[in-house]
């Protein structure tokens, strides 16, 4: 079972890591969003659930933490997301991805 | 609960992603960024809490960890309605 | 939010669903059974549920049917499959040197009309493979693409997409 629990909690972990190195890597904001919410929500889940195997009497509020980041950091996201929308940012695009589009390619500035 | 070396790596990938985050919320560069990671920061210091009650094996840890989580959403919930910038 | 002001009143059998909530909320935080903290969540729930339901008027969107909590878990099986390869999806572009992102923006329609309904159809698409929803309009949801590859139709996507997770939200949300 402790087996088990620490694999989960490896697992947790990992994505924790690759959501913060997707954050640092990632070109724009709203790809930031994507890979910070994304493996982030997932790495918590898992380590809590890790957490669950290895005290099961505390389920209950186990249950509650993991279903209140499940129903929250999305909406987190998203409202950073539609802020940075009606702010006016475009998404970042590869500047070879397509000569005729439309908008126009914008530079990173966090190089 | 002693640690076994397992998780003495849990516990040190939680620490560096922890760092890997602030690092994009001191360099930003624009403030969305900051809330960003500021919010990713906060979810995994959310999990790192029910890691720490597990560890001190002690269930109070899972209050504050609730808590903890519930004041960040909310934080950054109002950080984001904030630069909006008024409603469309 | 003055889309949430023409939510339906609501009736009595979703007053009781809140209490429901509220009550089952209460246990899990007590984490036990004994018979004290039964009457006294049971008060709290029902005070709780009299004072706040009026502006809970986000309860509305949920169908209090029979077989609705069978779509709730269908919904969930199929959501936490599309969360898990939505990660391994994303750890492959972060860990991959050349960063294979293509990102654009598409709008997708929604069928499901209620605040609810659509806020969980968001964060459902936000979870999933690649997409992130930026924003609500009536009911058009702007959807955030990480790899727009060329050849790709995504506004077929995306509506697939919205589709497989309205299937089953259709189910117990309006």
């Amino acid at each position: 079972m402790r087996l088990l629990a620490d694999l989960f909690l490896l697992i947790g972990a990992a994505f924790a890591l690759l959501g913060a190195l997707g954050l640092l890597r990632m070109p724009d904001t709203y790809n930031r969003i994507q890979a910070g919410t994304k493996a982030v929500t997932l790495g918590a889940l898992s380590f809590i659930l890790g957490i669950g195997l290895l005290y099961p009497e505390w389920w209950a509020k186990l249950l509650v933490i993991a279903g209140f980041i499940l129903f929250t950091n999305p909406v987190g996201s998203s409202s950073i997301a539609r802020a940075i929308h009606l702010a006016g940012i475009q998404p970042w695009q590869r500047a070879s991805s397509d000569p005729l589009a439309l908008k126009a390619p914008q530079e990173d500035k966090s190089a | 609960m002693t640690l076994n070396p397992l998780e003495l790596i849990v516990a040190a990938m939680l620490g560096v992603a922890v760092l890997l985050g602030l690092l994009r919320l001191i360099f930003g560069p624009t403030a969305p960024d900051r809330i960003v990671s500021a919010d990713t920061i906060s979810v995994i210091i959310t999990a790192g809490l029910t890691g720490l009650a597990a560890w001190f094996g002690s269930a109070l840890y899972l209050d504050v960890a609730l808590i903890y989580g519930i004041l960040a959403f909310v934080g950054v919930v109002a950080l984001a309605r904030t630069i909006e910038g008024g409603r469309q | 939010m003055d889309n949430i002001s023409r939510e339906p009143p609501l009736t009595l059998p979703h007053y009781l669903f809140i209490f429901a909530t509220v009550y089952l909320l209460w246990l899990l935080l007590v984490g036990e059974l004994s018979r004290q903290e039964l009457i006294l969540g049971g008060l709290v729930s029902l005070v709780v549920t009299l004072v706040s339901a009026p502006h809970l008027l986000i309860f509305g969107g949920v169908k209090l049917r029979i077989d609705a909590p069978l779509h709730l878990l269908r919904y969930l099986g199929y959501f936490f499959v599309a969360l898990i390869r939505a990660n391994l999806d994303m750890a492959r572009r972060i860990l991959s040197p050349s960063l294979p992102i293509n990102p654009c923006m598409v709008e997708v329609e929604t069928g499901l009309c209620s605040t609810l309904g659509r806020l969980m159809l968001a964060n459902s698409i936000t979870l999933t493979p690649g997409t992130l929803s930026v924003d609500v309009q009536e009911n058009r949801i702007l959807v955030h693409w990480v790899d727009a590859s060329p050849g790709v139709d995504l506004e077929a996507a995306t509506r697939e997409i919205a589709a497989g997770f309205e299937r089953h939200l259709g189910g117990f949300l309006r």
